[in-house]
């Protein structure tokens, strides 16, 4: 009886050409879509496709706008266990490991862990007043760490009991598959929930000009491209690229012209306990309210005017659709080697005419972390809810000797009045 | 020993086309670099059985690292802190090598710089991280320092996209997937060793204490349940490590409570042991000078009647740490063999016997450490969760930076909650 482990395992030292390759699972498109395009060609027929379903997700996306933040954070929460089960799929077909014991069970326990460890560092932030009300609730966020880690030890513990001779490595390779993928996916999509509670929009333009570059650099590569991009992804081209370098900036820019207005959108996002539902209510920042700039020289000469208005957040807006359209792309790219590299043509066949959800967020996965490392590093400080939050804990003695301290502060910097004596 | 298990292992199947055969002896135990054991103690231990001999190259390794450890914590703070550097980068070294080992991919282009240069990007972000923190009156001064640390997560941010695009267009066609294992490898490598590395500072930084403790504990349980087995060992714990036995692990976990308690009362008298390591602008350096927090001051405690009956005495004077010391030599005994089984599955997976050869008798330092992996972060979510809350002059530090409503309202808020809890009153507002 072969070693199961060399048989697959030497899978690794081999040439990708000697690797089989995965077929693909059947055709989802749906029969009515089916009917109405019978009559085109197969290149228009798969454009309408796409066309179609891309309008379906678009529309989607501004419904659940519209519904609130709450849904928002639903939905993120949602693509992130679809995008963690397309990929641990496509590693159970990659290792033919359907069989291994207990692995489904872990993989999917220890995304429970990994989301329970970062819904409660930041949710029990938001979330603070809620909180301190409920007994149990503050048990479990005082000594949150230790449980969370608790719970990861049990799952550790347990794979290693679950370990058997003959699928060593390919056990080895699922646990670290499952954690890489926890890695770039859960806390992404943490860093994308942070993101939102800064300010809606702080979630929507990034993600728009991501979907916006993809969309216009495969418009100008359909009508213009002629030059290839990269070896990795030969549909790509430079005319594509830079076509959508500049149309992403422009429509940043509009978006977040209209954007700013509403404070809906521009204000971080609380939670209120009276009325128990988050709130999008403030005095919208410096960012968000017009300035007049003047125009450098040569724009003057262009647009014949001296000034121009401006909210500062677009200049930020530049910032974003400027990685939007050079460094997305290079998730992209990594998504299609991946692809390359295991032979499959698409992550999963959820959505018919685009592939899996992760092909459709492959462009997303930097983004995210640019946002958050942006705002941390150039818009806000630490995050004042944290700060309360960790005040609360502190003892007693502690709390006094801070507030002591603040108050001088507060003082010398006018910002507190000392209290006229009677 | 499981060497000799895998000679079986080369043993052609049928039906197998030549390419297979021939990658299937390639996959065969990796050859076991040159004995690196010093001329000297073979010279001295010629005359000794094979056995006795392994034993006694162990037994004077052992002595000699243990002696090396006392000489560093003499030292001090600045050199134990760069001796965990120095294992973390050895330690990388060496799974990455296996790795390479494992997949032929030693001729992959760039992926060596790669992997050296991701482990930068990581070190920087987290030394980066922690310096801010003790470092904090160093760093305001000095103009450079302070840039870099106000947009420290951008730069470091920055540099690992760098290292990531340089990964994306170094790929090339033939070589993809074993280029993406390699990726997978070293990540997964940073986020164990790197991470446990720093948790493992912070500890330093909490008390000389928090690091020494929990290091003894595992490296005691490994001696005690090795010497446990080796005299009384008959039942096999589990069929990863053949060579563990019940005996051991049971022997081990209470020799281990014992020494975690013994230590724990020797080193609490000490200032030097139990005082938060910070770093002095005047005299630029580390000093461990404190008022010893009450967790290392002498208290009676009532023994229960059960004990009472077996000692004879009725109270007995601990120092509370000794009461933490239990559960860190627990955990030290139960759990960190995990993570020497983990290695164990990890050594059988890829057909190794060590991770190196660094140590003669010994093996490579990751078979050192890998009961270590899990010891750190259970020792810093401790401190965490059971022994401190947050810093107070970095949330002083992290108030001082917010905007003056945010700063206004936060100081409302504590205010009435002072005020709830009767710590203030509003007359003494006024004063």
């Amino acid at each position: 009886e072969t070693d199961i482990d060399d048989r697959y395992g030497d899978l690794d030292s081999r040439i990708d050409s000697d690797i089989p390759e995965i077929p693909p699972s059947s055709d989802r498109t749906p029969e009515i879509l089916k009917k109405a395009l019978s009559g085109l060609s197969s290149r228009w027929k798969n454009w309408w496709i796409r066309g179609i379903l891309t309008l379906t997700m678009i529309s989607l996306f501004f419904l659940i706008i519209y519904m609130g933040s709450f849904m928002l954070m639903l939905l993120v929460l949602g693509i992130q266990v679809k995008c963690f089960h397309e990929i641990i799929t496509i590693g159970y077909r990659v290792y033919h490991s359907y069989d291994l014991p207990w692995f489904r069970t872990l993989s999917w326990y220890f995304l429970l862990c990994v989301n329970y460890f970062f819904y409660g560092e930041t949710v029990a932030d938001y979330f603070a007043t809620f909180v301190q009300r409920e007994e149990q609730l503050q048990f479990l966020i005082r000594y949150h760490r230790f449980i969370s880690f608790a719970l990861y030890l049990a799952g550790f513990c347990m794979f290693v009991l679950s370990l058997v001779k003959k699928h060593c490595r390919l056990q080895f390779y699922m646990f670290a598959w499952t954690h890489v993928t926890l890695l770039i996916i859960v806390t992404q999509s943490h860093l994308v929930i942070q993101s939102l509670f800064e300010g809606m929009i702080w979630f929507l333009l990034p993600i728009s000009s991501v979907i916006c570059n993809d969309i216009t650099a495969y418009l100008f590569g359909f009508f213009f491209g002629r030059t290839p991009l990269i070896k990795l992804s030969p549909k790509k081209t430079w005319e594509g690229f830079i076509g959508g370098f500049f149309s992403t900036v422009v429509f940043g820019f509009i978006a977040a012209y209209v954007l700013s207005k509403y404070q809906y959108f521009v204000c971080p996002v609380e939670y209120r306990s009276d009325v128990n539902s988050f709130v999008t209510e403030c005095e919208p920042s410096e960012l968000f309210q017009l300035q007049n700039y003047s125009l450098p020289p040569f724009l003057k000469a262009v647009l014949r005017q001296e000034r121009v208005s401006l909210y500062p957040f677009q200049i930020h807006s530049i910032a974003l659709s400027t990685f939007a359209s050079l460094i997305g792309p290079f998730g992209g790219f990594f998504a299609s080697g991946f692809k390359r590299a295991f032979k499959i043509k698409d992550f999963a066949n959820t959505i018919p005419g685009h592939g899996g959800i992760m092909d459709r967020f492959d462009c997303q996965y930097l983004m995210a972390t640019f946002v958050h490392v942006y705002i941390a590093s150039f818009i806000r400080g630490p995050n004042p809810s944290k700060v309360l939050q960790q005040l609360l804990v502190l003892q007693p003695e502690h709390q006094l000797n801070i507030y002591k301290t603040l108050k001088i502060h507060l003082i010398e910097k006018g910002i507190l009045q000392p209290a006229l004596k009677v | 020993l499981p060497a000799s298990d895998e000679s079986e292992s080369e043993a052609k199947v049928d039906g197998e086309t030549a390419s297979d055969s021939e990658s299937r002896t390639e996959s065969a135990p990796l050859p076991v670099s040159a004995d690196d054991t010093p001329e000297v103690l073979n010279r001295a231990l010629s005359n000794l059985s094979s056995r006795w001999k392994n034993w006694w190259v162990r037994g004077i390794l052992t002595m000699a690292m243990i002696a090396f450890f006392f000489i560093i914590i003499y030292l001090g703070p600045m050199v134990l802190m760069i001796i965990v550097m120095c294992v973390q980068i050895k330690c990388f070294h060496e799974i990455i090598t296996i790795g390479y080992n494992v997949y032929h991919s030693y001729d992959l282009p760039w992926f060596r710089t790669l992997s050296w240069y991701f482990l930068l990007c990581v070190n920087y972000f987290f030394y980066g991280e922690t310096v801010t923190d003790y470092f904090f009156t160093l760093v305001q001064r000095e103009e450079p320092l302070r840039i870099l640390s106000k947009y420290h997560r951008f730069i470091s941010f920055t540099l690992y996209l760098i290292g990531f695009c340089m990964f994306v267009l170094s790929l090339v066609k033939k070589h993809y997937r074993l280029q993406f294992y390699m990726f997978g490898w070293t990540h997964v490598t940073l986020l164990i060793v790197v991470t446990q590395s720093h948790l493992v500072i912070h500890n330093l930084f909490e008390g000389m204490i928090w690091f020494i403790v929990p290091i003894s504990c595992v490296i005691c349980n490994d001696i005690m349940a090795y010497m446990f087995g080796f005299f009384f060992g008959r039942t096999p714990l589990i069929k990863l490590s053949p060579k563990k036995t019940w005996e051991g692990f049971i022997g081990g976990f209470f020799a281990t409570v014992v020494f975690g308690l013994l230590l724990s009362y020797v080193m609490s008298g000490y200032r030097c042991f139990v005082c938060p390591v910070e770093y002095n602008n005047d005299t630029n350096s580390f000093t461990v000078d404190c008022e010893p927090s009450d967790l290392f001051r002498l208290q009676e405690y009532n023994i229960p009647g059960v004990i009472q009956s077996v000692i004879g005495w009725k109270t007995v004077r601990m120092y509370p740490f000794q009461i933490h010391s239990i559960a860190l030599s627990t955990f030290a005994s139960l759990i960190g063999p995990f993570g020497g089984f983990f290695a164990s599955g990890f050594k059988r997976a890829f057909k190794i016997k060590d991770f190196a050869n660094t140590i003669p008798g010994h093996g490579g330092i990751m078979d050192r450490f890998d009961c270590q992996y899990l010891m750190a972060t259970f020792v810093n979510v401790y401190i965490a969760s059971f022994i401190r809350g947050p810093n107070p002059s970095k949330l002083i530090q992290q108030f001082l930076t917010l905007r003056p409503d945010q700063q206004l309202h936060i100081f409302n808020t504590l205010q009435s909650h002072l005020i709830d809890k009767g710590m203030l009153t509003s007359a003494t507002e006024d004063e």
